[in-house]
C-alpha cells in the first residue's frame, strides 16, 4: 500500500472508532489518532477520584445505532449492558415523584386524562421519532443542486413523512419546528410531569422549552427508541465500555489506534489532503483524513480557513457551538437516599424539573451567559447496576445540569464553585442529608468539555440541534454529505448528520462516503 | 474637518451627496453643470462637450476624478496570501510597485466584482473596486493576519489620460515619468507631499493615474492645468469615458455584469469564463474563492460567453436583444456607443452558449427615435477579437511626448 | 327574516374584501358587524375631539396593490402616503436612522461599524430573495401536501419550481430563514449591537416570542414583504388613517350592491342537516345565507359562534390549541405640539417614520421574559409613529396624534384579568420611557387611548388581542394556517369559509386572506374567478 492508500481518522471518539472499524472492515490501511491518554472521545469512562468511575461525559446509551452493534459484534467485544429500558423518575421536593416507564405511569399521581394523554403521546413522538430515525444511515440529500441519488434521497424523506398517514403528517409538520412547551401544553395539566417531558427536549441543548426547535430535539433524542433500543441504558463499566468495544472491533479488523497522539493539523498537497500533522512534530502521509473532531475545530484550527473558501468559511464559523449542560459526579460512602424515593428506584433515571415555568426560567438566565440558579438535573446513579464503578457498598452520581452556558471568558474557580454549590443545594432539597455522604465531587463546565474533550463551545452534540443545523444542513449547507470541499478530508462526527449522542451512524455514514469517493474516483 | 469625520457625524444626513477635493475646481470648469452620483460624490458627465472631451483623450489629455472609487488598504503579514485566496489570479507575480488587473468570486465562481491590486510597496496593497467590499474583505480574512481598512475617503485620484499625458507629468516635476512601464508604480515629491503615479487608466491609451492626499488635491490639479495648458489638456466627464472604455475592452461592474452578491435570481452571475476574463484564471494554486466551481465550470461548460461585437450601421445597438438567424434571442447587449476612433458600431454582449463563436450569423436589434419617430433595424453583427483601439503608444516605453 | 348568497361575519378590511368580491361576482352579500363602527382592526376613530386615532393598526405597506387597483380604492377614497424615515434611538444619545436614499443610510450604518455598512448589502439581498420568492405566493391558496389532487400537486410543483429559480443554497437559506431567531439571523451579517437592535424589532411586532426565539427571522419578513409603489419593504399612511382602508373597501363593496349590518353581534352560526344556514345574532334576527364567511380568528371561530355539536371535536381542539396569544399593546396619544427629541436635533427627516428607544438585544429579549413572566415589559419596545407630520387630516393644525405600539403585553396579569390600575401602570411605563427621550413629551400629551390586550380582545375581538390573528410561526403559516388540512379557506361544515388574517398568508392589512378566500368560494359555486392574480416580481 502507499500512503495516498492510508486513512487517517483524527480523534477516537464513538464515530471516529465506528467509521475505523467499517473501513477497516473493507480493507482499508486505518490509523486512529486520539488526543486523549484513552479513546472514547465524550463515550468515556472517567475516574475522578481514587477507586470512583463514573461515564465522564455523556451518561446514558439511548441512540446507539442496533445495526452498527451487529456490524461490529461489540457484544462480543465485550459490551454487556448493566441496565436497559431505564424508568423515568420525574422527583417532586414534596416526595409525590412520578414514575415512568415510557409512555406508563408505575406510580405516581396524575389525572386520568393526563395519564391517557401521556400513552397517546408517547406513542405519537416514537412514531414521529422513527421518521428521523429511518434517515439516520442515510446520507442526507442535497436538495436543489443534487443529482439523481438526491433526488431518490429526498423523495425517500418525503415517503417515510407521507407513511405516517395523512392525519399523522399534518401532525408532523406542524409540530416538528415548534416547541415543546406549546405541545405539552397541549395535552397535559400536570406540571411535574411536563417539568420532566420538557427536560428530555432541552437536556443539552441551547434551548428553553418556550424555544422553537426543541421538539426537533426531543424526537432526535427518542429516535434511539423508535428504531428498538429499549430506551435508556448503562453499559457496563460505563460508557467508555461502548468505546471500547468498537475500538476492540476496529483493532480486530485491523486498525491502528494510537492515543496521546493529539493532530496539529491536517496537511495538503496542493488541492488534496497530504496527511496529518502531529503536536509532536510527528507527520503521518495519508490520502484520506476523517475527522472525529468538530466542525469549527476540524475545518478552522486543524486545516485552516486559508485553505478553505469564504462562503463555506462564514457558514462554519455560524455554525452555533454554545454548550449549555455541565456534568456533575460525585462520590458517596453510601446509596444516597431521595426523599420518599424506594431504594430499588435510586439506579433509575432521576430527573429534577418540577415544571415548565421552572425550566424556562433556567434558561433564561443562560440566555445571558449566567449558570441557572435553580438548575435542573438528569442524575443517574450507575453504581447501583454496575459494580464496577465504585467500591463495595460505595457509589458514583452523575447529573447533567442544565444551563451552564459556555463561557471562554470566565477564568478561575468562582463559577465552578458556585454552581456546583447550586447543584448540591438541589440535589439536597430532594435528598436531605446527601451533602454529608460526598467523599468527592468534580463539576465539568463547558469550557472544561471544550478544553478536555476539545469540543468547540463543549457542546455535547459538537453543535445545535436545530432545523437550520439539521440533515442536509449539518453542519453547513452544501457540505452535509460528509465529504468537505477539500479533497480526501471528511467528517465523520456529530457535528454531521444524524448529530449527537452515542450512535455510531455518523461515523458509519462518512466511511460509507469515503468507500463511495473512491469507487466515484 | 475632513470628509470623512464629516460623514461621521450624527447630521451627516443633512448632505447627501458630497463634493471630491477637486469640486472647486471641476464645478468651476462644468459648463454644461451636468453631474451624477458615484458613491458618496456627485461626479461630472461632461464638463463642456463630450464629444471634445473624447476627443482630448485620444488627441492630447484628459483629467477625470476618480476620487470616489472605492480603495481598499490591505496590510499585514498575510496580505499575500489572503489577495490569493481573494481573486483568481496569482498575485505573487503582481511585484512591489507594480499594479494587477484582477477579479474575485464567490464559492460558485460568480464573479463579485472587478478591480486592481496595487502593490504599494513590499507587503502593503491597496484594492480599487467598483463595489465596496469591505464586508466580503473581512469575511475573507478569518484565518489571516491580516488588516483591512477602507481607505476611499484619504486618497484623492486623478486620472491623466491621452498621448500628451507623459509631457504633463514631465512639466510639473515628475521627473523619469516616461520611463514607467505599463502598470508600474513610482512616487514623486510634490507640493510638499508625495505623489504617487501609477500608468493604469480605463481609456486603452497612454495614461496614468494620481494618487494623493486630499489636502494636496487642488495643488495637483492646478499644476496640471497650469503646466498642461500648452499640451492641450481638458476635463473628462463619464459620458467621455465610457465611449473610451468601450473602445479599450474593458468591463464595467453593474453594467456588464451584476455583482454576485447582489444577484436575487441564481441566473443573473456571471462567472470570469463569462466574462471572458479566463486569462485571469490561474487553476496552479490550490486554493482561491471559486475554484471548485470553476474547475467544474471548465469540465461541465459554461452557460455563457462574452463578446465584442461589430454592428453594422451607425445606430448604437444599447440594451438590444441579439438574435441568431432563426430569430431566436440568443443574447443581450451590455454596453454600446459608436467608436470614434476606430469608426466602428462597437458593442458588448452577453450570448448565450454556444452562441457568439467568430462567424456566427448574429443580429441586433436597434430602436432609434429621430424626430419624436421611433424606428427599428435589425443590424448584422460581427463577433471581433481584441479591442477596438489598441494603439502602440500604450504600451510603449520610454513614453512619447504625444 | 332575509335571505342572502353569502353572510360574511365581522367587517375587517379581510372581511370587507371577501365581500366586496362575492358582491362583484353577482351575489347577495351581507356583511355583519359587532360594532357600531366598520373596519376591525384597520379602523380609525374621532376619541378625542379633533383628532383622528388609527386605533389600532397605524401604518400600511402589506395592502396588496393587485387589490387595490382592482377594487378601484382609490376611487373609493383611499390614498396611501409613503413616510421614510424611521430611527432608533440609544439611552446615550445616539442614533440609527433609516434614510431612503442608499448613500446616506449607508454611510449612517457606517458611524457604527464600518463592515456592517457594507454587510447591509448582503442582508438586504438575501431578505429580499426571501421576498421575491414569498410575494407571488400571497394571492394564491397553499397546497395540501399530503394531498394528491392534481390541483395540490400542481400547486406543490409551482412551489418546487420556483425555490429551483432562486439555486441550492436558496433553498437553504430559506429553510434556515424560517427557523432561525432574528438574532442568530442577524449574527451573520452584523457585529454592531445597536444595528442588530434596530433591524430586530420587524422580527418581534405583534409576536409572543423574544428576538432570541427561533422562529422569529420570519416575522421579520412578514413585515419586509409589501411594498409602496414596488418599493419592498416601505410602509406609508393610509390618508385619514387606518380606517380609510376599510372605508374604501366598504365603499367598494356597497357599489357592487353589498349590505352592511353595523351593531350586529353574531352569536351563532345556524348549521343545519352538515351545512350553514345563515347567522343568528345576539338580539335574534336570523340572517340566511348558504354560505358563511368568518373575518373573526379561528379560535373565535369555532369557540365563540359555533354550536359544538355542529363542528368535528378535532377542529374544536385545534381551535383551543391555537396559538394567539395576546403580547401587544397600543396607546393612541392626542398631542398639544410636536415633541422634541433632541438625540435627533432640529427637523430631523427621521421623525417622519417610525422611533424606537433601544439599546442592546439583551434589553430587547428581557422584555419578552417580563411577558413570560406575566407582567408587561418594564423596558417594552415601542414603535413609535407621529403620523400628523405627515397626514394633515389626523390632528388640527399644530398639534399632533402620536401612536404608540407596545411589544410586550400580556393578555393577562400574573394569570388574572387586567384592572384599571393595571392599564394605569403600563400606560405609565410607556409614557415615562418616551418621557426619557423627550423632555417636553408629557406635558404636551393632551389624552391618551390606552389599549391593552384586553381592550383589543373586548373591542375589535382578537382573542387576546393578537394583531395577527394567530402567531406566525411554522406551524401556524401556509399549508398549516388556520390548521393543517383546513388551510384552503374552507371549513369544517359545508359552505362555512374562513377569511380573516388566521388563514394564508397571515396578519397585517393586506386584503390577501379576504381575497384568496372569495376565489376558493368562487370556485366552490362554479362561477368565473375574478379575483386577480399576483403580480410576478422579478
Amino acid at each position: 500500500m502507499t500512503d495516498r492508500d492510508r486513512i487517517v481518522v483524527v480523534g477516537g471518539g464513538h464515530n471516529g472508532l465506528v467509521c475505523a472499524a467499517t473501513l477497516a472492515r473493507a480493507g482499508r490501511e486505518v490509523v486512529v489518532l486520539e488526543a486523549a491518554a484513552q479513546i472514547g472521545g465524550a463515550s468515556v469512562t472517567r475516574e475522578f477520584a481514587k477507586g470512583f468511575k463514573v461515564s465522564g461525559c455523556a451518561h446514558l446509551s439511548y441512540l446507539l445505532d442496533a445495526g452498527i452493534a451487529r456490524e461490529l459484534k461489540l457484544a462480543s467485544h465485550g459490551l454487556k449492558w448493566a441496565r436497559s429500558g431505564m424508568k423515568t423518575v420525574a422527583l417532586a421536593a414534596a416526595g409525590d415523584h412520578l414514575v415512568l416507564d415510557g409512555g406508563k405511569l408505575e406510580s405516581g399521581t396524575l389525572s386520568e386524562s393526563d395519564r391517557t394523554a401521556l400513552v397517546a403521546y408517547h406513542a405519537q413522538m416514537l412514531r414521529f421519532a422513527r421518521v428521523l430515525a429511518k434517515q439516520h444511515n442515510r446520507r442526507p440529500p442535497r436538495l436543489g443542486g443534487g443529482g439523481r441519488s438526491d433526488l431518490i434521497g429526498a423523495g425517500m424523506l418525503g415517503l417515510d413523512i407521507r407513511l405516517l398517514g395523512r392525519e399523522s403528517m399534518r401532525e408532523f409538520l406542524r409540530i416538528a419546528g415548534i416547541n415543546i412547551y406549546d405541545v405539552l401544553e397541549e395535552k397535559f395539566d400536570s406540571p411535574l410531569l411536563k417539568g420532566a417531558l420538557a427536560l428530555d427536549a432541552v437536556l443539552g441543548t441551547n434551548l428553553g422549552p418556550r424555544s422553537n426547535n426543541s421538539v426537533l430535539a426531543l424526537l432526535h433524542r427518542l429516535s434511539g427508541q423508535a428504531l428498538g433500543n429499549n430506551g435508556p441504558s448503562i453499559p457496563e463499566g460505563g460508557m467508555g465500555a461502548v468505546s471500547e468495544a468498537m475500538a476492540a472491533a476496529a483493532r480486530t479488523a485491523g486498525a491502528t489506534i494510537r492515543t496521546g497522539s493529539p493532530v496539529a493539523r491536517i496537511t495538503l498537497d496542493g488541492d488534496h489532503v497530504a496527511g496529518v500533522e502531529l503536536e509532536s512534530g510527528e507527520k503521518i502521509a495519508a490520502g484520506t483524513v476523517v475527522s472525529n473532531a468538530d466542525p469549527a475545530r476540524t475545518l478552522l484550527s486543524l486545516l485552516g480557513a486559508r485553505h478553505l473558501e469564504t462562503g463555506f468559511v462564514h457558514h462554519v464559523r455560524h455554525f452555533r457551538t454554545k454548550g449549555m449542560a455541565a456534568k456533575l459526579h460525585l462520590a458517596f460512602d453510601a446509596l444516597p437516599a431521595f426523599a420518599r424515593l424506594p431504594a430499588e428506584l435510586a439506579g433509575e433515571r432521576l430527573v429534577i424539573a418540577p415544571d415548565l415555568v421552572h425550566l424556562e426560567h433556567a434558561f433564561d438566565h443562560a440566555k445571558y451567559g449566567q449558570c441557572s440558579p435553580d438548575p435542573a438535573l438528569e442524575i443517574t446513579v450507575p453504581s447501583v447496576h454496575d459494580k464496577t464503578l465504585a467500591p463495595a457498598g460505595k457509589h458514583v452520581l452523575s447529573a447533567i445540569v442544565l444551563y451552564a452556558p459556555h463561557d471562554p471568558r470566565a477564568s478561575g474557580d468562582g463559577p465552578r464553585r458556585e454552581l456546583l454549590e447550586r447543584t448540591l443545594g438541589v440535589l439536597e432539597r430532594h435528598a436531605p442529608g446527601l451533602r454529608r455522604q460526598i467523599v468527592a465531587s468534580e463539576l465539568l463546565l463547558p469550557a472544561d468539555l471544550e478544553r478536555e474533550f476539545r469540543i468547540t463551545g463543549g457542546h455535547w452534540h459538537h453543535g445545535e440541534l436545530a432545523l437550520d443545523q439539521f440533515m442536509m444542513m449539518r453542519p453547513v449547507p452544501g457540505a452535509a454529505q460528509y465529504a468537505m470541499p477539500v479533497g480526501g478530508l471528511f467528517l465523520c462526527g456529530a457535528g454531521c448528520h444524524p448529530g449527537g449522542g452515542v450512535m455510531g451512524s455518523a461515523g458509519r455514514n462518512a466511511a460509507n462516503a469515503v468507500l463511495a469517493t473512491e469507487r466515484s474516483a | 474637518m475632513s470628509i470623512k469625520d464629516a460623514m461621521n457625524r450624527k447630521d451627516h444626513f443633512r448632505r447627501a451627496v458630497w463634493e471630491t477635493p477637486f469640486h472647486p475646481r471641476t464645478s468651476a470648469l462644468n459648463t454644461l453643470n451636468e453631474w451624477h452620483r458615484w458613491k458618496d460624490y456627485t461626479t461630472a458627465d461632461a464638463y463642456f462637450d463630450e464629444a471634445l472631451e473624447y476627443a482630448a483623450i485620444r488627441n492630447a489629455c484628459a483629467v477625470f476624478d476618480l476620487t470616489p472609487m472605492t480603495k481598499h488598504l490591505i496590510t499585514g503579514p498575510d496580505a499575500l496570501p489572503f489577495l490569493n485566496r481573494l481573486v483568481t489570479r496569482d498575485v505573487a507575480k503582481i511585484k512591489p510597485g507594480k499594479v494587477g488587473y484582477c477579479v474575485w468570486c464567490d464559492d460558485n465562481g460568480q464573479v463579485i466584482d472587478d478591480g486592481t491590486i496595487f502593490h504599494l510597496r513590499e507587503g502593503v496593497y491597496r484594492l480599487c473596486s467598483q463595489e465596496r467590499q469591505l464586508d466580503w474583505l473581512t469575511r475573507s480574512g478569518v484565518g489571516f493576519d491580516v488588516t483591512i481598512v477602507e481607505d476611499t475617503h484619504d486618497v484623492a485620484a486623478l486620472a491623466l489620460q491621452g498621448p500628451t499625458s507623459c509631457a504633463v507629468l514631465k512639466a510639473i516635476g515628475c521627473t523619469g515619468a516616461e520611463k514607467l512601464k505599463p502598470f508600474d508604480i513610482a512616487y514623486f515629491p510634490f507640493a510638499g507631499s508625495e505623489l504617487m503615479i501609477s500608468r493604469t487608466g480605463f481609456t486603452g491609451d497612454l495614461g496614468y493615474e494620481l494618487w494623493i492626499d486630499p489636502e494636496r488635491a487642488l495643488d495637483l490639479w492646478d499644476a496640471l492645468f497650469d503646466k498642461g495648458r500648452i499640451h492641450g489638456i481638458r476635463p473628462m466627464g463619464t459620458h467621455a469615458l465610457e465611449v473610451a472604455r468601450i473602445e479599450a475592452g474593458f468591463i464595467q461592474a453593474q453594467v456588464d455584469f451584476h455583482p454576485a452578491d447582489q444577484a436575487i435570481m441564481l441566473d443573473r452571475s456571471r462567472s470570469p469564463f463569462e466574462l471572458d476574463l479566463g486569462r485571469l484564471v490561474d487553476f496552479s494554486k490550490p486554493v482561491f474563492n471559486g475554484r471548485r466551481a470553476l474547475l467544474q465550470e471548465k469540465k461541465n461548460g459554461s452557460r455563457f460567453r462574452f463578446v465584442k461585437l461589430d454592428v453594422e450601421g451607425n445606430k448604437p445597438a444599447r440594451s438590444a436583444y441579439i438574435y441568431d438567424k432563426n430569430k431566436n434571442v440568443v443574447g443581450t447587449v451590455t454596453s454600446a456607443e459608436w467608436s470614434p476612433s476606430a469608426k466602428a458600431n462597437i458593442a458588448y454582449a452577453s450570448m448565450h452558449m454556444p452562441w457568439g463563436r467568430p462567424g456566427d450569423e448574429l443580429w441586433a436589434e436597434i430602436y432609434y427615435q429621430r424626430e419624436l419617430k421611433w424606428s427599428r433595424v435589425m443590424a448584422r453583427c460581427r463577433v471581433v477579437e481584441g479591442a477596438f483601439w489598441d494603439p502602440p503608444r500604450k504600451r510603449a516605453t520610454p513614453a512619447a511626448d504625444f | 327574516m332575509a335571505k342572502y348568497d353569502a353572510i360574511v361575519v365581522g367587517a375587517g378590511h379581510n372581511g370587507l374584501t371577501n365581500a366586496a368580491y362575492l358582491a362583484r361576482s353577482g351575489l347577495k352579500v351581507l356583511v355583519v358587524e359587532r360594532n357600531p363602527w366598520i373596519g376591525g382592526a384597520a379602523v380609525s376613530r374621532e376619541i378625542e375631539k379633533g383628532w383622528i386615532y388609527s386605533n389600532c393598526s397605524y401604518v400600511c405597506s402589506l395592502l396588496r396593490p393587485e387589490l387595490f387597483r382592482d377594487l378601484e380604492l382609490a376611487r373609493h377614497g383611499l390614498q396611501i402616503v409613503p413616510y421614510g424615515g424611521g430611527v432608533s434611538i440609544t439611552s446615550n444619545g445616539d442614533i440609527l436612522g433609516n434614510y431612503t436614499d442608499e448613500q446616506v443610510q449607508r454611510r449612517e450604518f457606517a458611524r457604527h461599524n464600518p463592515r456592517d455598512a457594507d454587510a447591509y448589502h448582503r442582508y438586504s439581498t438575501d431578505v429580499m430573495r426571501q421576498c421575491k420568492f414569498i410575494r407571488p405566493l400571497l394571492l394564491r391558496t397553499p397546497p395540501d401536501p399530503t394531498s394528491l389532487k392534481p390541483r395540490d400537486l400542481r400547486e406543490m410543483i409551482f412551489l418546487g419550481r420556483e425555490l429551483n429559480k432562486f439555486g441550492e443554497q436558496f433553498i437553504y437559506d430559506t429553510l434556515r430563514f424560517y427557523s432561525m431567531s432574528i438574532a442568530d439571523f442577524l449574527n451573520e451579517y452584523f457585529e454592531s449591537d445597536v444595528v442588530k437592535c434596530h433591524l430586530s424589532g420587524s422580527g418581534i411586532i405583534g409576536s409572543a416570542m423574544g428576538v432570541y426565539s427561533p422562529g422569529t427571522a420570519y416575522v421579520l419578513l412578514h413585515h419586509y414583504m409589501g411594498d409602496v409603489d414596488g418599493s419592498i419593504g416601505a410602509w406609508g399612511f393610509a390618508r385619514g388613517g387606518m380606517g380609510a382602508v376599510s372605508k374604501a373597501i366598504a365603499s367598494a363593496f356597497k357599489s357592487f350592491g353589498g349590505e352592511i349590518v353595523t351593531d350586529a353581534s353574531v352569536e351563532r352560526v345556524i348549521v343545519k342537516s352538515g351545512r350553514v344556514a345563515g347567522v343568528a345574532t345576539e338580539s335574534g334576527t336570523e340572517y340566511h345565507a348558504d354560505i358563511v364567511v368568518s373575518n373573526l380568528d379561528p379560535r373565535r371561530t369555532f369557540t365563540k359562534i359555533f354550536d359544538p355539536r355542529d363542528l368535528p371535536p378535532a377542529i374544536v381542539e385545534k381551535a383551543h390549541n391555537w396559538k394567539i396569544r395576546g403580547s401587544s399593546g397600543k396607546l393612541n396619544i392626542a398631542l398639544d405640539g410636536l415633541p422634541e427629541f433632541p438625540a435627533l436635533g432640529k427637523d430631523n427627516p427621521l421623525a417622519y417614520g417610525d422611533m424606537h428607544f433601544l439599546d442592546s438585544l439583551e434589553k430587547m429579549e428581557r422584555a419578552y421574559d417580563d411577558w413570560k413572566n406575566g407582567s408587561w415589559s418594564k423596558e417594552p419596545y415601542l414603535d413609535l409613529l407621529i403620523p400628523s407630520m405627515t397626514d394633515p387630516t389626523m390632528a388640527p393644525p399644530g398639534k399632533h396624534f402620536m401612536s404608540v405600539f407596545v411589544q410586550y403585553v400580556p393578555p393577562k396579569i400574573h394569570g388574572r384579568d387586567w384592572t384599571d390600575a393595571d392599564r394605569d401602570g403600563f400606560k405609565n411605563t410607556v409614557l415615562d420611557q418616551i418621557g426619557r427621550y423627550s423632555p417636553n413629551f408629557k406635558s404636551l400629551v393632551r389624552h391618551v387611548e390606552c389599549r391593552t390586550p384586553r381592550e383589543l380582545e373586548n373591542e375589535v375581538g382578537l382573542t387576546e388581542g393578537n394583531i395577527f390573528q394567530g402567531e406566525l410561526t411554522m406551524d401556524q403559516l401556509l399549508f398549516n394556517r388556520p390548521f393543517p388540512g383546513y388551510a384552503q379557506y374552507r371549513g369544517p361544515v359545508k359552505g362555512f369559509y374562513m377569511c380573516g388574517s388566521g388563514t394564508h398568508p397571515g396578519g397585517g392589512v393586506m386584503s390577501a386572506p379576504g381575497a384568496n378566500a372569495a376565489r376558493e368560494i368562487l370556485m366552490d359555486l362554479r362561477r368565473p374567478n375574478i379575483v386577480p392574480a399576483g403580480w410576478r416580481d422579478d
